[in-house]
């Protein structure tokens, strides 16, 4: 079961940084376990997408229908579906479109919702007021409705779906943006900057922007954990990438129709979602705390 | 009779990442019934963490390792924090250090009051009331019953320190322990609080543990001083002698170097680098608009001029308009009416980039060395940073020019690439000065400069300010609502009272001859005098 594939490569991995750190031994010790195991999950899922050969060799669109809703197994670590393809195969050459699709939809909401913010916390007067008054009509809208809307005018597809994902997180990301950098206009070194000769972009550029991102960074992490779960949503509900994709959401509400007979179909893909969510948020948080 | 309080042999340590370094080192002193014990230093010299040690309310970290607190003859160092509670408040009640954060915002002040009567096991709630309303009184409130109804948000500094002190006497307490009660409050004020203090004490004989970083302070509140510098006892006396004749070299440079109490007299007339004024401010008005009332009028005709390479200081206390004026002058307020002269160049009439051609002629330094520097910057980076704004020097000249400028205000070359969060208060404040001469300006205004920091390193300071007005020629615009400082460096000065200009002259003039009913108060409330009287 994935647990225990998962486990055995966790035990091995946190032995494996110390013995190579060396000095570094006595930093990484004073780390929190939860947090260790937490990049060891992401450093997993991101090898899955990089390299899913390296850990199945099954193919994971092509089944063999002889093999159909097998139970796991040694052969078969998650069982296999409908059609005979092996379950833990399309989880990792899955993880690679959950990834990019996140990748995509942080990445989005990221640059778009922080570059409004900064321009409407540093301009101020009547362009703030209507960047933000736009922000709160975006924020008004149900997420999942809005996403389901931008889907529809862009079409079908995994980049689409990313990109719907991004834009409902824009709001999110300008209002935390505007907020720090509203913090840090007001303070006395930003004002001894301006008093010092700095031009508005200069300053900007220089102070502003590094000393607020801290917070926009560790939301980004919170975010790429939600954008998977966000994504997932799209895949099971049909939006996203079109079968036989092995995308995470996908696999879900494939497995959907055999949940009485091969409840592993449904209970594995789940499994590795919500451990991956739990993952990016306690990074998130870590991140969070650094400043 | 045992005394009342005895610390002996006092060991505290902190433990930090696993290692626990010693911040108190063998403390040892006595607290006579009814005394006044102050308990002296610089930040960092273990004074407050004595104090917490004493009432049990050290931070988590913390652990006393040896020694002993008896209260009575009683040890209590090793009780628990439930047993400390049947004496906290009863026997021994604190005097917090900030009025502004130590009172709960959403509960009225009477039931503030209210609570240490009821913890302490008082159940009628008339008899609570009432005896709110008595202690409201008997520190000097106005209106007792208007204030216990009131929110602390709607109350003074002062006012909300005199609240603090009624919840510490409360239960009538054998010794208060006081964390520099009136650090935070301005010069008028703390010397009432203190005076309430003192009457206080002398009618129900508290005994008063006074922790304080103001030499002048202790010399005119207490009988017996405690000297402490690096968690250590450097002196113990009897305040006059220790006073009149210090015997360690510390609290000798400590006595040299309270503005307050030292013995120098008004400095000497500066020579002129020129005859015409480098700052002129005519009829300043400044008007906050407030929405949705009618606008606050912050500063009301204020004008002054300053002769180049003269020091004028603005004083008053908190609320009197001295920072509005200051930001006019340097261009980052728009005033309302009134004239601004910098070198002859009047700024209003200054718009985008020749104001900022102006700001290389005038920098302002600012009151908080721990808020003015970028966290994100170097030292280096920082004083380089006026340059590139500037200037189109090359690398090794520019580089040049700032490491001149850091060994000038005496910074090692070892802390050039440190960020701002590793250097201390003096140390930020050095970069900040750095930072704002690098352009070579001919006015320099510092908005409460040295008031952030340590008698000894202020002293050192004002020593470098005056050092680079000689050598360089410069026009100081020095604020404070410290006077003692400003007889030291200043000029000319002028007293600002809300918003209004009450004073203006010489120092001597103004020092010795005061116009004012409240220019006279001012310098009345400077602390230290008694003992000036005295000796």
């Amino acid at each position: 079961m994935s647990s225990i594939s998962s486990t055995d490569i966790l035990a091995e991995k946190p032995v494996a940084a110390f013995a190579a750190a060396g000095p570094l031994l006595a930093r990484l010790r004073r780390l929190q376990p939860g947090l260790v195991l937490s990049w060891v999950i992401v450093a997993i899922v991101v090898l899955w997408a990089v390299a899913p050969q390296l850990f199945s060799t099954y193919n994971p669109v092509q089944g063999v229908p002889t093999e159909k809703l097998q139970a796991p197994s040694l052969l078969h670590l998650l069982g296999t579906d409908a059609l005979g393809r092996d379950l833990f195969a399309r989880i990792v050459h899955g993880a690679v479109h959950s990834l990019t699709g996140a990748f995509v939809a942080v990445t989005v909401g990221l640059i778009v919702g922080t570059s409004l913010g900064l321009v409407a916390a540093s301009v101020g007067g009547i362009v703030e007021d209507a960047i933000m008054r736009l922000i709160d009509v975006l924020l008004s809208i149900p997420g999942l409705l809005l996403m389901l809307s931008i889907i529809i005018l862009l079409g079908f597809g995994t980049v689409n779906a990313a990109i719907a994902v991004g834009i409902t997180s824009i709001a999110a990301f300008a209002r935390l943006s505007r907020s720090e950098v509203v913090r840090v206009r007001r303070s006395d070194y930003v004002e001894a900057a301006f008093g010092s000769g700095g031009t508005f972009l200069a300053v900007l550029w220089r102070h502003v922007l590094p000393n607020s991102l801290t917070s926009v960074l560790a939301f980004a992490a919170l975010q790429f954990g939600s954008a998977i779960l966000q994504i997932s949503t799209l895949g099971f509900l049909g939006y996203g990438a079109p079968p036989p994709t092995p995308e995470w959401g996908l696999l879900i509400a494939e497995g959907r129709n055999y949940i009485s007979t091969a409840w592993w179909l449904t209970t594995a893909p789940g499994i590795v979602v919500v451990i991956t969510v739990l993952a990016a948020n306690r990074i998130s948080r870590s991140l969070g705390k650094v400043r | 009779m045992a005394a009342l309080l005895s610390v002996e042999n006092l060991v505290v340590s902190y433990s930090e990442n696993d290692n626990r370094h010693r911040v108190v080192h063998d403390v040892s002193f006595t607290v006579e019934p009814g005394e006044v014990v102050a308990l002296v230093g610089e930040s960092g010299s273990g004074k407050t963490t004595t104090a917490q040690a004493v009432i049990g309310l050290l931070a988590e970290n913390g652990r006393i390792e040896q020694g002993a607190i008896r209260l009575n003859g009683e040890e209590i160092s090793r009780w628990s924090g439930k047993r400390l509670d049947t004496i906290r408040g009863r026997q021994i009640s604190l005097i917090p250090q900030d009025p502004t954060s130590s009172l709960n915002p959403v509960k009225t002040i009477g039931a503030q009051v209210g609570e240490i009567l009821r913890i302490h096991g008082e159940r009628d709630s008339k008899a609570v009331d009432a005896r709110v309303i008595e202690l409201l009184a008997r520190v000097g409130l106005s209106d007792p019953e208007l204030r216990a109804r009131q929110y602390p948000h709607e109350l003074s500094g002062g006012m909300k320190q005199r609240v603090l002190i009624a919840i510490a006497i409360a239960l009538k307490p054998q010794l208060i322990i006081a964390d520099e009660p009136t650090s935070a409050l301005d010069v008028t004020v703390q010397r009432r609080i203190l005076d309430l203090i003192d009457d206080l004490r002398r009618e129900s004989g508290t005994a008063v543990l006074l922790v304080t970083h103001d030499l002048g302070v202790a010399a005119d509140r207490a009988d017996r001083i405690v000297v402490l510098q690096h968690g250590r006892i450097q002196e113990t006396g009897d305040a006059r002698s220790l006073l009149g004749a210090p015997q360690s070299e510390y609290a000798r440079q400590l006595l040299a170097d309270a503005p307050s109490l030292s013995k120098a007299g008004f400095r000497a007339a500066r020579p002129q680098a020129g005859n015409d004024n480098a700052i002129v401010v005519e009829g300043l008005v400044q008007d906050f608009s407030i929405e949705g009332r009618s606008s606050f009028r912050a500063v009301d005709g204020v004008s002054f001029s300053v002769r180049r390479g003269t020091t004028h200081a603005l004083v008053g206390e908190s609320g009197s308009g001295k920072t509005t004026t200051v930001r006019d002058v340097v261009g980052l307020g728009r005033p309302t009416a009134g004239r601004v002269e910098i070198g002859g160049t009047d700024i209003a009439t200054l718009k985008g980039d020749d104001l900022r051609q102006l700001r290389r002629r005038i920098q302002l330094v600012y009151q908080n060395p721990f808020s003015s520097l970028d966290p994100r910057q170097t030292v280096f980076g920082i004083v380089e940073e006026p340059l590139l704004n500037y200037t189109r020097l090359p690398a090794f000249e520019r580089a040049a020019k700032v490491l001149g400028l850091l060994g000038r205000v005496g910074l090692p070359e070892s802390l050039h690439r440190r960020r701002p969060r590793a250097l201390s208060g003096g140390q930020r404040q050095r970069v900040a000065i750095a930072r704002a001469l690098v352009l070579d300006p001919e006015v320099l205004v510092l908005d409460e400069a040295v008031s952030a920091l340590d008698v000894t390193v202020q002293a050192q300071i004002l020593k470098l300010l005056d050092e680079l007005q000689r050598e360089l020629g410069l026009t100081y615009l020095f604020v404070s609502h410290d006077l003692a400082v400003v007889r030291q460096i200043s000029d000319t000065v002028s007293v600002l009272q809300n918003g209004r200009q009450v004073e203006s002259g010489t120092v001597e003039q103004v020092f010795a001859h005061p116009q004012s009913a409240y220019t006279r108060e001012l310098i009345d409330a400077i602390p230290g005098q008694r003992s000036h009287a005295v000796a």
